[in-house]
């Protein structure tokens, strides 16, 4: 298969994971003027969800209708795989609609699939708003965060594939196209973070890796802060920053020398009594490395979110439109910030790595 | 006072920490960079890092405050 086939059936693919769009549901739930609840709302936004949401038109009202596109919920349930679109929640995610397949009763509460015991139609919540005659089946849903992950995949591989393509092809090696875009920001985390962070020898194994995940980050940041996507918060989704952060770990564990261990067992250069007292410190230390990369991550981005939705939040909570005036500007600001964020925490992240897999890999200096 | 309080309290104590971290971060870089012009990009990028370092620990804070609401 030639690279043009390949790319013209990664935007087939595309296309039509898209082409589901347009799904115009009509809710006939009747939703009076509930009161504005902002912590809702945010909540709502950050954390991930069945179905990417795009607009809804004429929100509390007779005809209120919703676009979206649905993606396929899986679940592995005791009567074996159950799939249906998550369109046939119709955008609910209070528990009230109640989608029969393969022998069970599911339903969407707060945006976690619940099956409902044998016999019961109605799902019953305990005190805390927890349902009490339901239970989680394995979900393995290809929820929005996961759809904007492959959307980046395939942006990813489309722009790299191309820069690639054009050295292969060029004779001296003159960046043309796309490849004038990369080329500076390839070269960037070679110099500014392999380099000098793992050191002139040893940096080559690790840059594929450190150009990955840096420009993985970087896009997914950058994807979260698009509108219309609904700010599909991937990289504000703890359970990502934790893939890669674990990675990293596997990574700095796997490349550790004998001169790193020694210093996390046997701290040479101290008394004995204060080589065991350190070895428990670093041993944890070991483990609060990437633990601490993880939390950065998610705690930035998901904080950058919730700033800029808590700013709009203000128009409805204070129920006058004069509000405007003061959080669009902010949000703005906000907005303009997050866009540096999104480059600084991937560079952040990838320089931080590096520096691991360095003192993983330094040699002792006498 | 409730847990929420509580949490958010810690939240804002752990916010005046970070700023007083990253105000001597960004004071510091900047004599650096006023003394030594040449070196302006690698102390950029150091202060840069170090401000991650102590921005992270302000948003621990928040965490916490968010997972004890």
């Amino acid at each position: 298969m030639t690279l043009n086939t390949f790319k013209s059936v990664l935007f087939s693919a595309l296309f039509l994971a898209i082409s589901f769009a347009g799904y115009a549901t009509e809710d006939s739930d009747n939703k009076d003027d509930k009161e504005f609840d902002a912590n809702e709302m945010i909540m709502h936004h950050v954390k991930d969800a069945y179905g990417m949401h795009i607009i809804t038109f004429n929100e509390g009202k007779e005809d209120e209708h919703h676009i979206s596109i649905p993606l396929p919920v899986i679940l592995w349930t005791e009567n074996g795989l159950t799939t249906f679109m998550s369109s046939e929640f119709h955008h609910d995610y209070s528990g009230q609609v109640v989608v029969e397949k393969n022998g069970g009763r599911f339903v969407n509460v707060h945006e976690k699939i619940y099956q409902l015991n044998d016999g019961e139609s109605v799902v019953s919540y305990d005190a805390e708003h927890h349902p009490v005659n339901a239970k989680m089946p394995l979900d393995f849903s290809i929820t929005r965060n996961v759809f904007m992950m492959w959307v980046s995949f395939t942006i990813l591989l489309l722009i790299f594939l191309t820069a690639a393509r054009h050295y292969k092809k060029s004779e001296n090696n003159i960046p043309k196209g796309i490849a004038s875009f990369v080329e500076p920001l390839v070269v960037f985390v070679r110099d500014e973070i392999g380099k000098p962070m793992i050191g002139e020898h040893k940096y080559k194994k690790y840059m594929p890796y450190l150009l990955t995940v840096f420009f993985f980050i970087w896009i997914n940041n950058i994807f979260g802060l698009i509108p219309f996507f609904n700010g599909a918060n991937l990289s504000g989704n703890i359970a990502f920053t934790l893939t890669l952060a674990f990675v990293t770990f596997i990574i700095t564990t796997f490349s550790g020398n004998k001169n790193y261990w020694k210093h996390i067992f046997w701290m040479p250069g101290v008394p004995v009594p204060m080589k065991i007292f350190l070895m428990p410190i670093e041993i944890i230390g070991m483990f609060t490395k990437p633990i601490s990369l993880m939390i950065r991550l998610f705690a930035n981005i998901t904080a950058g979110h919730i700033i800029i939705l808590a700013l709009y939040s203000l128009i409805f909570i204070f129920k006058t439109e004069f509000m405007g005036f003061v959080s669009v500007p902010f949000a703005l600001f906000i907005g303009i910030i997050e866009i540096i964020v999104t480059a600084i925490q991937a560079y952040i992240f990838t320089v931080l790595s590096a520096l691991y897999f360095g003192m993983a890999t330094e040699e002792a200096h006498h | 006072m409730t847990i929420t309080g509580i949490a958010a309290l810690g939240a804002g104590l752990a916010a005046i920490g970070a700023g007083i971290g990253i105000g001597k971060i960004g004071g510091s870089a900047m004599e650096a960079m006023a003394r030594q012009p040449e070196m302006h990009g690698k102390i950029q990028s150091s202060a840069l890092i170090l401000a991650a370092f102590v921005e992270a620990v302000a948003l621990f804070g928040v965490v916490a405050a968010i997972i004890l609401k």
